[in-house]
């Protein structure tokens, strides 16, 4: 199981701040991962409708679209940062 | 002398006095102390708090790892970084960076380092609350952010 954490409006689109899922064995990179997330119903499509924009940390670390999930334990989907 | 970064993520205010006080104590060959603080905006009176939300653990993680990217970078003696979540009004503190060196440049620097890296990679989010009572949207990042932290990319 992978625990997903979102964030921000990411996290009001999609109505919850976290769940656990089994990731299906196609999904690989974190592109891959928002695309599926992405067909998992309206608010994932809405949260989602441009996954370019959204960022990524696996296991509290930042990541580009590319890489390989592995075995994450945890993964955060969250909006471009404003914090400081 | 190895440095260690001080970091803390907080709900309440912090005593910029007191940090400074502390970064350079027992530290004789402190030149310089750099302090850098943001706070909240009103937007010309139509903001009544900004709401801070972060992830526990990584933003923690993150500015560690920014301030021991600035400790690898300048000649520091110290380094402190605060930032505040949840429920936050204007006029009231946001972050705080202190920097502690021999010489000024390496302070000033490294304080200004941290801060653009700050806003582009620590994970927090900024939702505006409106005077007239309505919940705003969430601030927008800007390019021109990513853009300050660009400019310090080895090349």
């Amino acid at each position: 199981m992978t625990k997903l954490i979102y964030f921000a409006w990411v996290r009001e689109r999609i109505g919850k701040a976290e769940e656990e899922v089994e990731l299906p064995a196609e999904v690989r990179t974190v592109r891959d991962l928002l695309m599926w997330l992405k067909s998992r119903g309206e608010e994932f499509e809405s949260a989602l409708q441009h996954p370019e924009v959204i960022r990524v940390a696996i296991n509290q670390e930042h990541v580009d679209h590319r890489e390989e999930i592995g075995g994450a334990r945890e993964i955060a989907l969250f909006p471009p940062m404003t914090g400081g | 002398m190895s440095v260690v970064p001080v970091v803390r993520i907080q709900a309440g205010d912090f005593d910029v006095a007191a940090e400074i006080a502390l970064i350079s104590a027992g530290k004789a060959d402190v030149g310089a102390v750099v302090t850098f603080t943001g706070l909240c905006r009103d937007e010309a009176g139509t903001l009544a708090a900004l709401e801070l939300e972060h992830y526990p653990g990584m933003a923690e993680a993150e500015i560690t790892r920014i301030a021991q990217e600035a400790l690898a970078r300048w000649p520091l003696a110290g380094i402190t970084a605060i930032h505040r979540f949840g429920k936050i009004r204007p006029g009231e503190n946001i972050v705080l960076v202190v920097t502690a060196s021999r010489h000024r440049q390496a302070a000033f620097d490294a304080a200004n380092f941290l801060m653009d890296y700050l806003k582009s990679r620590a994970p927090f989010w900024k939702k505006e609350h409106l005077v007239d009572g309505s919940e705003g949207s969430w601030v927008d990042a800007k390019d021109s952010d990513d853009a300050a932290a660009a400019r310090w990319a080895k090349s």
